[in-house]
């Protein structure tokens, strides 16, 4: 099956003007500028097929947000081939604009000083979505999301949570087929997190719409992408499931014991020679065992200590992120030295 | 961007603009209140006139001083444009963007913000500059309809060289950080060479040939001297053909500004 996302090779530069601080570095920029090539994206290849759901990893400058804005027309690649559906993006065309939608988080679309129902309506003109086509989408979208009469309320008045939900609304006035989303749940409450999230993961079953999200909240990606691409550097470090990346990452599991009565710190490393005692306090203890130790420890510890209740975990998503970096790191280190 | 998606949704961005202009009701009446220096220059140049050598300066006494200005005034209100101020905005903060994702090209959008805002300027200002004509001076504009045909044409040459004006300058934001100062030099040489606050009439002959080649009396003493019927028929006709010939040039230019500038829009932000 062909892939509705390709992506070939993908580079994409940024000349940006820097100085050193101070009047003379000021007033010197005046009279000769230094400029530097940042490279924001760095040759990556991927393929993405229609329905996936994908999660598009990593650090703050590594190339992701700029990665969907390329995909999505907004940015022009510096070299490299894209195509969305069969179109390059860049060419902007009609029929591609349809068929996608970017929702930033950090950027809307919603008419500030109007109600969301105007942008909903203006984006039913500008999509071209038949009238009988749009009242449906609308009732289903806002039934999803419970907006009752707050789309009829000025957009400066709604709450971030509220706003972000109109948005969503707004974004799918069209039915695209690909949605590019950058952290859309960014400074939501956690509630309102799980409600985007269902919100998110209903469109994308229901329309069979393929996803491609980014998020620091590591809960976004666990709860909605089967898959995930990780990038660091504007380069690829990882393509595959969630569950793989972890368990290549961190092998090790986190033990959670809860206890009727406290256990002192000596009791818990003597369970096994490779445990590692994460947390520790009176009632609770956290220990980080290899995973194949697992099954000896859990049982020893039912024998010897106070247990009233346990639980076998993944390394949390953002400790597997952060030693995946901290590796990417190492290694750049290595090739760089001299 | 086809221009067919663009005018079957451009009674709903009409519309949507409309509301937009009348949210902003307030900084609405502070734009009109801000463009009324033809009213402050009316009383300046009739106090002059009245303390001048017989009541007159060139051409103008005080009846034409206030015919003048008056039409000055109701050429800017129709033809003023905000729209670089907004494109420099979206392009530094990157929320040009958002347009961008719209299948309805950014540069008919900020056309159609700037159609959407007239009907309450024009019913803010007209409605007072209309009888201040016919109860002042009934007699200082033109009755020949076919000199009103030819203002008409001139007002829209005016109002879309000053949009294209805008909307050059606007994309300038993609090369430069400081595009709002291009629009701070064009002012000023809008200001003293359209005819905005000085009648061109009182210029040098030699200053005036130079004026009647650059752009600023096209964007509103033209239509104003249409109106007065300070110049016949054949004049007007000639320098509308100048000043159309203004509007395809701007025309060429904000396409290759923007082209070129949308291949650097880095969409900064989020």
């Amino acid at each position: 099956m062909a892939s509705i996302i390709q992506v070939r090779a993908l580079r994409k530069e940024f000349r940006v003007h820097e100085r050193p601080p101070g009047m003379r570095a000021a007033f010197a920029s005046m009279f000769r500028r230094a400029h530097k090539t940042v490279v924001a994206v760095d040759g990556i290849q991927l393929d993405i097929q229609a329905g996936e759901r994908v999660g598009f990893l990593g650090p703050n400058g590594a190339g992701k947000t700029t990665t969907l804005k390329i995909l999505s027309g907004l940015l022009h690649p510096t070299s490299g081939e894209v195509t969305v559906d069969g179109h390059e993006p860049r060419r902007r065309e009609d029929a591609f604009l349809k068929k996608i939608m970017l929702v930033l988080g950090q950027k809307q679309q919603l008419l500030w000083d109007l109600p969301p129902s105007e942008t909903f309506e203006l984006n039913r003109a500008v999509y071209d979505v038949p009238r009988g086509q749009y009242d449906a989408t609308m009732r289903e979208l806002t039934d999803l999301l419970e907006l009752g009469d707050l789309v009829r309320r000025p957009t400066r008045t709604l709450s971030l949570g509220e706003r972000m939900k109109c948005e969503l609304v707004a974004a799918l006035v069209h039915g695209p087929r690909v949605l590019f989303l950058d952290e859309p749940t960014i400074g939501l409450d956690v509630s309102m997190q799980a409600t985007v999230r269902d919100f998110v993961k209903r469109y994308n079953e229901r329309h069979g719409a393929t996803l491609l999200l980014t998020s620091h909240y590591m809960e976004d990606v666990a709860q909605l992408c089967p898959r995930v691409v990780v990038i660091d550097h504007g380069a690829i470090l990882y393509d595959g499931s969630l569950g793989e990346l972890v368990s290549s990452t961190r092998p090790d599991k986190r033990i959670v014991l809860r206890f009727s009565r406290p256990v002192p710190e000596s009791d818990l490393v003597s369970l096994a020679s490779l445990v590692t005692v994460v947390r520790h306090g009176a009632g609770e203890s956290v220990l980080q065992v290899p995973k194949d130790a697992v099954n000896g420890v859990v049982g020893r510890a039912l024998a010897q200590l106070p247990v009233s209740d346990l639980t076998v975990q993944n390394p949390p998503l953002e400790e597997v992120m952060s030693e995946l970096f901290a590796r990417a790191r190492a290694r750049r280190a290595d090739t760089e030295a001299p | 961007m086809s221009l067919r998606s663009t005018a079957r949704a451009f009674p709903t961005l009409l519309r949507v603009g409309f509301a937009g202009a009348v949210a902003y009701r307030a900084e609405m009446f502070v734009w009109v209140l801000a463009t009324t220096m033809p009213l402050v220059m009316l009383a300046l140049w009739t106090a002059v006139a009245r303390e001048g050598a017989g009541g007159v300066i060139g051409r103008y006494g005080q009846s034409g001083f206030t015919a003048y200005f008056l039409g000055a005034f109701i050429v800017r209100q129709l033809t003023g444009c905000w729209a670089y101020y907004e494109m420099n905005f979206e392009i530094r903060q990157g929320t040009l963007g958002m347009r961008l994702l719209r299948p309805v090209h950014p540069l008919a959008a900020y056309t159609v913000e700037n159609v959407a805002a007239v009907p309450m300027r024009a019913l803010v200002s007209l409605p007072v500059a209309i009888v201040a004509v016919a109860v002042l001076e009934p007699h200082a504009m033109t009755h020949d309809p076919m000199q009103w045909a030819l203002w008409f044409a001139s007002v829209l040459g005016a109002w879309a060289l000053t949009l294209l004006v805008n909307l050059a300058v606007g994309c300038s934001a993609f090369f430069i950080e400081q595009s709002l100062k291009v629009m701070d030099l064009w002012l000023v040489l809008y200001f003293v060479l359209s005819g905005y606050t000085i009648p061109l009439d009182l210029f040098s002959p030699r200053v005036r040939a130079a004026v009647d080649w650059l752009p600023f009396r096209y964007q509103l003493g033209f239509s104003v001297d249409v109106m007065t019927g300070a110049i016949d028929h054949a004049q007007a006709a000639a320098l509308l053909g100048r000043q159309w010939g203004w509007v395809v040039a701007m025309a060429g230019l904000t396409a290759f500004l923007w082209r070129r500038g949308l291949a650097r829009f880095a969409a900064y932000g989020g």
